[in-house]
């Protein structure tokens, strides 16, 4: 069926082309055939010290896209809160002798850009840089990998910067949310409990000596990747990493990542509110989590499906209903957080004060009309369009290759299964997005986390009985 | 593909003045009725990208309607006479394409993006809601996206900490009337205010073919896309012509301040000096300078108050070049608790010096590096590449600027720097201190130090 209704579109189309009027023209076109999305070619290598190499060459352009990833970032067993960030954030403040100001200068003049950057899952050095520099660019990048200065005088302005930025994060209802939010939603010993850039406690202890401690055995080629797209080969990348990242030994000991398994799973999905006064606001932020799923999980390609439906795009129920019906806010959505250890499932808006306790209802209503009522086969071939034919924008540049490739291995998905995980979302049924819905869509398992105008917010959202209602601060 | 390969071989280049030129080639076609269409083929990915802009934004709303440009811009997404709503989302949506528009003081542009099956569907789309708008348009719609016009407005201004800057900056800018006198988003009084016979007024004067301009780049052929172009917009009828303004501001002569208490706990300085409007032969120099004081760790603001004083946690400049006027931006927060003051007066002396005395040639080459690079990497999608194209027409009268735009750039000297700094950053500004509640003694003084 909908291989012949394909044939019959791209008739229709050549036919406009070939014979133009100048009349209004009342009926949408049908669209035409669908292109194919062809995936960057992947080639690997290795070196001796165990760094690996991956490849996706396309020399439309000469430059160069590099992502040194180091496997295990903040979910490094023993990494303090915070000490990930802080470390990675310091690699460009000295390095080999350079100082922060200096390294910024030889960037710039080489029109290359260069930063450093850790998560929970990977620390990562980017590497944008035109391919006649290549050679400089790399070095640069070394000497933050292999000679990091951690002087004092940089940790200690960095520290101070960082601790104004958590004054600052205060004054914001949408990190206040955010902060409270994942304090609440995973227990204290899980990874995303705690802010990835820690807190004013431990920021204020990082020293030379606890930044110099992580990053010796952070730093391992033994689980790094050298991930290189644009103009470059499988052995120009050899040569230029056998250059720069041979000296590169492997630390004594191999410092692990807090594995998934070992994760005391959240204990907390069950249904309550909290509550964040923020005096005067104009509007309150609302962000409700439930249990979420690995990226890997078998139902993905159902999940993003029923997500792309429920608030994953602008036609979704929740912004169509929040913003286009009702007028209660500029937008609405909803998403799986993947990582690979399960994110949470969040809905998230900001709304007018007056009609806080409203949008809860309406939000609860849709959720309830989703797991009861299903979905519609309109919807369902939307959203699977949506996201298969919308992939063919995710590999225009080889920036964006590149970080296709970053998130590939991430989640252990070489990019040669994409074509086949697009087939599958392609596959989705109505049934399995219904049956996705109310997998997934358990409001006994969701948390509310409402920051506004409690004064006037907080009566209207107890009556909801949502849950038992918690008033906590930022701070806790 | 020429285009990206051109775009980066002027970094290979050995000597950048003497590079081949940055070329994305795109051809102009106007249809009987006014409407232009720039065709930029780029045959790399097999996406489009369809790019929209009416020449009119906030500077064209009448005194007691300010907001109402990007009203209307919301207003475009509501349905017309053949897409009726919510069918424009929806069809782009299954045809999976991304959509979206934005409003300036000077346009208003529209655009989708996706993969090229989608090509016919998107420009019948904007076809229609040029043409046929208002059959479809009555008070409820007008009155839903009132509603989330104003949510945006809570969201990005008034709930955001330092959003309310941006509320008060163009009438301190600006003489009453002048177009850029009041803020893009409105105010809430005049937002009320619409009605539906504003908006027939609004799309009557503005949103007519000879006032348009559509970008298509992408993996598409010149000849199929006219074609398509005036299969879907022939039977548009032409609309009034537009009528030139000239709007002047006078030479603001002294500084003014305003203080601004908000619930934030760390204070904030802006100054804002006025320029020149969008390439003025001063443009470039004003973009160099702002590299040169802000655009990088070791620039000079950045490194005086971050790295060396650590008296900042944070200093940006911006230079804001518009078709009619523009004006140069610079941010700088002290430390939590600390006052605007100590900050405001280093500012003052590194604008100061940098007026006396010329900047380094390094210092030059470094700006000048870092802001090509970014500019050619902005170059690299087809969206980035339609919107700049439709741009450039609509300030140089060709879509193919980028070469001119780098050329100008290059051609900076040192003096030049030396010279807009003092002629504009040194001379009276508005001075904006965004304070702790009742924390006035952390606000700026009221005047620059060179008055």
């Amino acid at each position: 069926m909908k291989h012949t209704a394909m044939v019959l579109r791209v008739v229709m189309a050549a036919a406009v082309m070939v014979a133009p009027l100048s009349a209004q023209v009342t009926t949408a076109p049908a669209l035409g055939p669908a292109p194919k999305l062809s995936v960057p070619v992947v080639q690997t290598a290795s070196l001796p010290n165990g760094l690996k190499i991956q490849v996706a060459r396309n020399a439309e352009v000469p430059l160069v896209e590099a992502r040194l990833i180091i496997n295990g970032g903040a979910r490094l067993r023993g990494t303090a809160p915070g000490l990930a960030t802080f470390t990675a954030g310091l690699l460009g403040e000295g390095a080999g002798g350079m100082t922060a100001l200096q390294l910024a200068e030889e960037t710039d003049f080489i029109g290359a850009s260069l930063r450093a950057a850790a998560g929970y899952e990977n620390v990562t050095l980017s590497l944008s840089v035109p391919k006649r520099s290549v050679d400089r660019g790399f070095q640069l990048m070394a000497l933050m990998l292999l000679k990091p200065t951690f002087s004092s005088v940089d940790i200690n302005r960095q520290r101070a910067l960082r601790l104004a930025g958590f004054t600052s994060a205060k004054d914001s209802p949408r990190a206040v949310a955010t902060k409270v939010f994942y304090r609440n939603l995973f227990p204290a010993s899980h990874p995303y409990h705690g802010n990835i850039n820690g807190d004013s406690a431990s920021v204020s202890q990082f020293d030379s000596v606890a930044v110099r401690g992580w990053w010796n055995t952070a730093a391992d080629p033994r689980r790094t990747t050298l991930v290189l797209s644009g103009d470059v080969t499988l052995q120009e990348a050899v040569r230029w990493a056998a250059k720069h990242f041979s000296g590169w030994k492997a630390p004594s000991v191999i410092l692990s990542s807090v594995p998934a398994r070992d994760v005391s799973g959240p204990t907390q999905w069950k249904a309550r509110v909290i509550l964040v006064d923020k005096p005067d606001a104009a509007q309150s932020v609302i962000m409700i989590g439930g249990p979420g799923m690995s990226r890997t999980d078998p139902d993905y390609p159902a999940a993003v499906v029923m997500n792309t439906i429920l608030g994953g795009s602008f036609s979704s129920r929740l912004n169509d209903l929040l913003r286009e019906q009702l007028g209660y806010t500029y937008g609405a959505g909803s998403n799986f957080a993947f990582a690979p250890v399960a994110g949470p499932f969040i809905i998230s808006t900001d709304v007018r004060t007056d009609v806080t306790d409203s949008s809860l209802a309406v939000i609860f209503r849709e959720i309830a009309a989703m797991r009861d009522k299903g979905v519609t086969d309109t919807e369902v071939g939307r959203a699977r369009n949506y996201l298969v034919l919308g992939s063919l924008s995710d590999y225009e540049t080889a920036g964006q290759v590149a970080g296709a490739m970053s998130t590939a291995l991430l989640f252990r998905l070489p990019l040669a299964t994409i074509p086949a995980e697009l087939a599958r979302i392609n596959g989705v049924t109505t049934a399995d997005a219904q049956r996705m819905a109310k997998l997934r869509l358990n409001p006994a398992e969701m948390t509310v986390v409402v920051v506004g105008d409690l004064a006037k917010i907080r009566a209207g959202i107890e009556k909801l009985g949502l849950g038992p209602v918690e008033v906590q601060t930022y701070e806790k | 593909m020429r285009t990206r390969l051109f775009a980066l071989a002027l970094l290979l280049g050995a000597s950048p003045l003497a590079a081949q030129g940055l070329k994305v080639p795109a051809t102009v076609d106007t249809l009987p009725n006014g409407l232009r269409l720039i065709v930029h083929e780029d045959q790399s990915t097999p996406i489009v990208s369809v790019n929209v802009w009416y020449h009119t934004g906030s500077g064209s709303e009448k005194v007691g309607r300010t907001g109402f440009a990007h009203l209307f811009e919301h207003l475009m997404f509501m349905g017309s006479q053949n897409a009726v709503y919510p069918a424009f989302d929806r069809l782009l949506e299954a045809a999976g394409a991304n959509n979206n528009g934005s409003t300036t003081e000077d346009r208003t542009n529209y655009y989708e993006s996706g993969p090229v099956s989608a090509l016919p569907l998107m420009l019948w789309l904007e076809a229609d809601r040029m043409g046929w708008l208002l059959p479809t348009m009555d008070s409820a719609k007008v009155d839903a996206q009132r509603d989330i016009v104003k949510n945006e407005r809570r969201q990005s201004y008034e709930n955001q900490p330092y959003g309310m800057v941006a509320d008060h900056l163009p009438r301190m800018l600006y003489p009453a009337g002048h177009p850029y006198s009041w803020p893009v988003i409105g105010s809430m009084v005049d937002l009320s205010a619409a009605s539906v016979e504003d908006v027939k007024d609004f799309f009557r004067t503005w949103y007519a073919p000879n006032n348009a301009v559509i970008t298509v780049a992408g993996a598409v052929k010149h000849d199929s896309v006219l074609a398509l172009v005036k299969h879907y917009f022939s039977a548009i009828p032409r609309g009034p012509a537009i009528t030139a303004i000239n709007p002047t501001r006078p030479k603001m002569t002294r500084d003014t301040a305003l203080v601004l208490e908000d619930r934030v706990q760390v204070a904030q300085l802006e100054y804002v000096f006025p320029t020149v409007k969008a390439w003025d032969p001063d443009d470039a120099a004003l973009q160099v300078a702002r590299m040169i004081l802000a655009g990088s760790k070791n620039a000079r603001l950045t490194k005086r108050l971050v790295y060396d004083e650590q008296t900042a946690t944070m200093v940006m400049a911006s230079p804001d070049h518009r078709r009619y006027d523009g004006d140069f931006d610079i941010v700088a927060r002290p430390k939590p608790g600390k006052p605007i003051a100590p900050v405001q007066r280093a500012v003052d002396e590194e604008l100061r010096r940098l007026g006396e005395a010329p900047p380094t040639a390094r210092e030059m080459e470094q700006a000048k590096n870092a802001l090509e690079a970014a500019f050619l990497r902005s170059t690299q999608t087809v969206d980035g590449k339609a919107d700049q194209l439709n741009q450039y027409f609509f300030e140089v009268g060709v879509p193919d600027a980028f070469q001119r735009d780098l050329d100008r750039l290059r051609a900076v000297t040192p003096a030049d720097v030396q010279r807009v700094v003092k002629q504009y950053l040194t001379g009276p500004r508005a001075i904006v201190s965004v304070v702790p509640m009742g924390k006035r003694e952390l606000a700026a003084e009221p005047r620059g130090v060179t008055p």
